[in-house]
């Protein structure tokens, strides 16, 4: 079962590949192995993650002070839906079940790869193509998609920009979502190493388990609202048009019935991450195991029944705005119950603060504010002033950025090891997570500030008053842009000329630590039995020794 | 530890697994019912609204063709079922006849089809004609869910040519034989789905008058 000695002899997927040459550009594009997909998302996913934030630090610059600073108001209008559609679609949604989920999910349960790798492949293809769309639709005459990335109605079938185009892109992305999903089931369920129970699974392979389901289930409705508003476009239907008779809200809660739960696509496997870093660095096996892993499927399934707390303002019976409130309290529940389970896992434990374990600390303090605040705005009548104000553009920062983006470099910094078989910097990685610390909260707080005293979302002027504030948040921007860099330079430099990894650096236990790094391409030499508990350190020793 | 030459990977790499390739359509054919769900949620609502316009709308509709369309679709669905119970006993023939009569099948489904439509848009029964601008607002949602729903509907028949047309070569060609037909099966399962969905498009569209 263990085999960190020998190892060294043996090829690693990098050496060895599914196609006929073993490199070269083909021998990744068209490899069916989940760890080379894996890692393809990983360049093409941190290219459109660098757009994205270039977008976003370009905005905050046109923010700097009152009236026009670099750019129109209808630039403005495009960039902040390019922002949010490159960052929701391209960057958070796939991000880390297509990522880390590709390349470690098959490790973690003791499989050879994904239940179908040519899908696997296909999905990735399809990522492209819908993610070229985006772009395509940038360059073709007829102006930058500048709805925000709701595509509200009636606006999306007015605006005389690439709507369609743009939001077909969102279409084909949906697909590349569903095919993951489908994979990613079929594999938890049928390629589980022998011994591999349900109950034995690391946390992460749960979360991104229930992820998967909500791909699955959330997706279509999407898929077809999208289709609708096309249609609308091109032939004018009148489904959601009440000239004749349609009804805009209509497509209000069918965008909110895809995007609430594609919230918990974004949060769900970042919280999986989280149950798997904190129980290595505190040397101590998970509190609650089952409570958190049943509290992922509570998440996925009562995430679907609070989509309408989008439109407490929209226009809608009290009765209706009153139990979707009381539900989206519920959901704080199962969120709640994994906070506490993680910090009680820590309780006593013996904590070593490497760098994963600080991007999780980070995220802990800035995903409690995102999700507290979440709280605010849930409730009928704090929402009414609040919405669609800075104040909402905060807290999506604090949850999504906050939480599952801090997630995405806590994964990359913990598994960088496995994957690569090198080490980056520790001393500049413990730094980059203090500086990120630092420029977010400039650069968000204040917005909670701006928000509660009235500055509107989606603006590229303000009032004079809200001058202060916003220059401290462009601050922020510029000391996150850097910070980004930091980050990022950290790991590309370690690829290049990081020195070689030990084994198990960080003293993990799950299965992916039973194979050498980076792991050759099959995974294992010999399919593991499993025998403990996932996070079971007294098999630490045993591992050391080797077989 | 080298338990196998490395030259051996590549093939080891695919393997097979029926149950889990079963389950995988069965799953993507669920994300198909939900798109076709958030239609319906859509008609629900606009019946609701507007239940006299719709019952007038849909007294416009050729009930004849629609039955004609349905009875077409389910035999389709019995002879991709038979081709497929013909495979397993090892009838290579009877399978292939039987997946040619349920492709042949689904062409007379569009041909009906393409006369029904053409006929409705004759009469400027089409989105944003003036006819139908003169209409009421439930009437004119009433043939705009007519057009999505069947034409997204006519769009799943020809893939499904497509798909049955694949499967057709592969049997002729002994890809998929009485030991490995897990990809016929599934393409059958995809067949009667879209069977399915019409035997609810039908009564929706057709025949509540
Ligand atoms: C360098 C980092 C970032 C900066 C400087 C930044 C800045 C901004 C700014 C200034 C806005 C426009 C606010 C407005 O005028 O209403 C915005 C909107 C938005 N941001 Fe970011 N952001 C960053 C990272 C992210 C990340 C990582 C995500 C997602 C994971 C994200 C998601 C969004 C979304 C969804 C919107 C709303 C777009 C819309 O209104 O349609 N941002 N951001």
């Amino acid at each position: 079962m263990v085999n960190g000695i020998d190892s060294a002899k043996t090829k690693s997927f990098y050496e060895e590949g599914t196609t006929k040459k073993s490199s070269g550009l083909a021998s990744w594009l068209f490899s069916t192995d989940h760890k080379r997909i894996g890692l393809m998302y990983l360049v093409t996913i941190s290219v459109f993650f660098c757009v994205g934030a270039i977008f976003g630090i370009l905005m905050r610059l046109e923010l700097m002070s009152p009236g026009e600073t670099i750019m129109k108001a209808e630039t403005y209008n495009s960039f902040f839906t390019l922002h949010g559609v490159i960052m929701i679609f391209l960057f958070i949604i796939p991000g880390i079940p297509a990522v880390f989920g590709n390349f470690f999910l098959p490790l973690q349960i003791g499989a050879k790869d994904v239940a179908f790798p040519r899908i696997n492949l296909l999905s990735y293809w399809i990522y492209i193509i819908g993610a070229s769309l985006v772009l395509l639709s940038l360059l073709i005459p007829g102006g930058a998609i500048d709805t925000g990335w709701t595509f509200y109605i009636p606006y999306s079938v007015r605006s005389g920009s690439n709507i369609s185009l743009a939001i077909f892109a969102a279409f084909v992305l949906g697909f590349s979502s569903i095919l993951t999903g489908l994979n990613f089931i079929t594999t938890v369920h049928r390629m589980r190493a022998p011994g591999m129970t349900w109950f034995r699974m690391p946390l992460f392979v749960w979360a991104t388990y229930a992820t998967a389901w909500i791909q699955i289930i959330a997706t279509p409705v999407i898929a077809i609202t999208i289709l609708l508003v096309i249609l609308e476009r091109f032939f004018g239907v009148g489904i959601f048009d009440p000239a004749l008779g349609g009804d805009p809200i209509l497509f209000q809660h069918m965008f909110w019935i895809y995007s609430h739960p594609a919230v918990y696509i974004m949060i769900l496997p970042a919280m999986g991450v989280v149950s798997e870093i904190i129980p290595t660095f505190a040397r101590r096996t998970i509190f609650g195991y089952k409570a958190i892993a049943m509290s992922s499927l509570a998440i996925a399934f009562v995430g679907y029944l609070v989509w309408a707390h989008h439109m407490f303002t929209s226009g809608m019976s009290d009765t209706a705005r009153w139990i979707f409130s009381l539900l989206t309290f519920i959901v704080a529940l199962p969120s709640g119950v994994k906070v506490f389970n993680w910090v009680a896992t820590m309780y006593k434990g013996s904590i070593d603060p490497k760098p994963p374990f600080l991007w999780v600390m980070s995220f802990i303090v800035l995903f409690s504010i995102g999700g507290l605040t979440g709280l605010v705005v849930g409730s009928l009548a704090t929402d009414i002033h609040l919405h669609d104000t800075y104040f909402v553009v905060a807290h999506f920062h604090y949850v999504m950025f906050g939480g599952t983006g801090t997630i995405f470099f806590a994964a990359l910094y913990y598994w960088f090891p496995k994957m690569f078989g090198k080490m980056y910097n520790i001393k500049v990685a413990s730094l980059g997570v203090l500086f990120f610390f630092i420029s977010f909260n400039l650069l968000y707080f204040p917005k909670f500030i701006l928000g509660y005293m009235g500055m509107p979302r989606r603006y590229y002027d303000y009032l004079p008053q809200f001058a202060d504030l916003q220059l401290i948040s462009t601050i922020g921007s510029w000391l996150m842009g850097l910070t980004l860099i930091l980050i990022i330079t950290n790991i590309v430099s370690a690829i290049i000329k990081g020195k070689k990894s030990e084994e198990n650096p960080w003293g993990g236990v799950t299965l992916e630590w039973h194979t050498s790094s980076p792991p050759p391409l099959e995974n294992f030499e010999v399919i593991p039995e499993v025998k403990h508990e996932p996070y079971d350190f007294s098999q630490l020793e045993e591992m050391k020794h080797g077989s | 530890m080298a338990h196998n030459e490395h030259t051996a990977a590549t093939e080891q790499h695919v393997h097979r697994d029926d149950v889990g390739a079963r389950m995988g359509m069965w799953l993507f054919l669920f994300t198909e019912i939900l798109l076709f769900g958030g239609m319906f949620l859509v008609y629900a609502v606009y019946r609701y609204q507007y239940p006299d316009q719709f019952l007038l709308a849909g007294m416009e509709l050729n009930t004849t063709i629609g039955a004609i369309n349905t009875i077409i679709l389910i035999t389709s669905s019995l002879t991709v079922a038979l081709s497929i119970a013909a495979l397993q006993k090892d009838n290579k023939f009877l399978s292939i006849l039987m997946l040619v009569i349920t492709i042949f099948f689904a062409f007379l489904f569009m041909v009906n089809k393409y006369f029904e439509w053409t006929a409705k848009i004759d009469h400027g029964i089409y989105p944003g004609s003036e006819q139908m601008l003169e209409k009421q607002n439930g009437e004119i949602l009433f043939f705009g869910l007519y057009y999505i729903m069947t034409g997204l509907h006519g769009l799943h028949i020809i893939i499904g040519i497509v798909i049955l047309s694949v499967i057709l070569m592969f049997i002729v060609k002994d890809k998929i034989t009485s030991t490995n037909l897990v990809k016929l099966e599934n393409s059958g399962l995809y067949w009667h789905l879209v069977d399915l969905i019409w035997i609810f498009l039908f009564p929706l569209f057709y025949l509540i008058q």
